[in-house]
């Protein structure tokens, strides 16, 4: 699956886009992050506060317990600031 | 008749009569067009800054911007809706967003472009980067900002 980054998410993992393939045991979007979280420093730092990033699957906001199975793009970014 | 929706994200300015115009050329049904317009401040929390620079999700941004025109559509009897959101560096005193509500009367528009409003600060998918003297940094999100969308929540 292919995963985007905004913002600040994006800064601090210092790339916008990348494809993974997540282990099977990581099944929703709050695994995910905890998984990535994992990876080095930029995602540990990216992902520090779980609480404030949000998430989409597939261009729609989901909550943290989304599942993750089937999804072609799921993002990450901070509380949004556009208006 | 149905209305379709006209929602553009660009990095280029907006002339709102132009907008207005495309509107509601031809048109004799609708006896009013609320325009709300976001403009670049010149001080954010006190401190002047030089610029903003908006970044947005390709492809969501538009997805969300219309679920939220569908909607607006479904609660109001609306003649016609036009959303414009710039990205890109905007500097103080440029224009950010135009929404443009149309309706028979009023008060549609009125709530419907404010409906519209509160959902995109905080459901579409840009976020903005300010410029200072100290630096650039990125625009934390406002609890009132949630507070102002979670009022039209149906109970």
């Amino acid at each position: 699956m292919k995963l985007k980054y905004f913002a600040w998410v994006r800064e601090r993992i210092g790339k916008a886009e990348e494809t993974i393939e997540p282990p099977a045991g990581v099944r929703t979007v709050n695994e995910l992050i905890g998984w990535l979280a994992q990876r080095d420093d930029s995602y540990a730092h990216a992902f520090e506060k779980p609480q404030v990033i949000r998430a989409a699957i597939d261009h729609a906001h989901v909550k943290p317990d989304a599942m993750i199975a089937g999804a072609r793009e799921i993002a990450f970014f901070p509380p949004m600031t556009g208006g | 008749m149905s209305v379709t929706a006209t929602i553009r994200i660009q990095e280029a300015d907006f002339d709102i009569a132009q907008e207005i115009a495309a509107l509601t050329k031809g048109r004799i049904d609708i006896g009013a067009v609320v325009t709300f317009t976001g403009i670049c401040r010149g001080t954010e929390d006190g401190e002047n800054i030089a610029a903003l620079t908006l970044e947005h999700y390709p492809g969501m941004a538009e997805a969300e911007i219309k679920r939220h025109t569908d909607e607006a559509m479904s609660r109001w009897p609306l003649s016609g809706l036009t959303v414009v959101h710039r990205v890109g560096r905007i500097e103080p005193g440029q224009n950010i967003v135009l929404v443009l509500t149309a309706s028979q009367h009023r008060q549609a528009a009125f709530h419907a472009a404010e409906f519209l409003m509160d959902y995109l600060k905080t459901n579409a998918p840009f976020w903005k980067r300010e410029e200072s003297a100290r630096g650039s940094s990125w625009i934390e999100a406002r609890d009132h900002d949630d507070a102002a969308t979670a009022r039209w929540t149906k109970s």
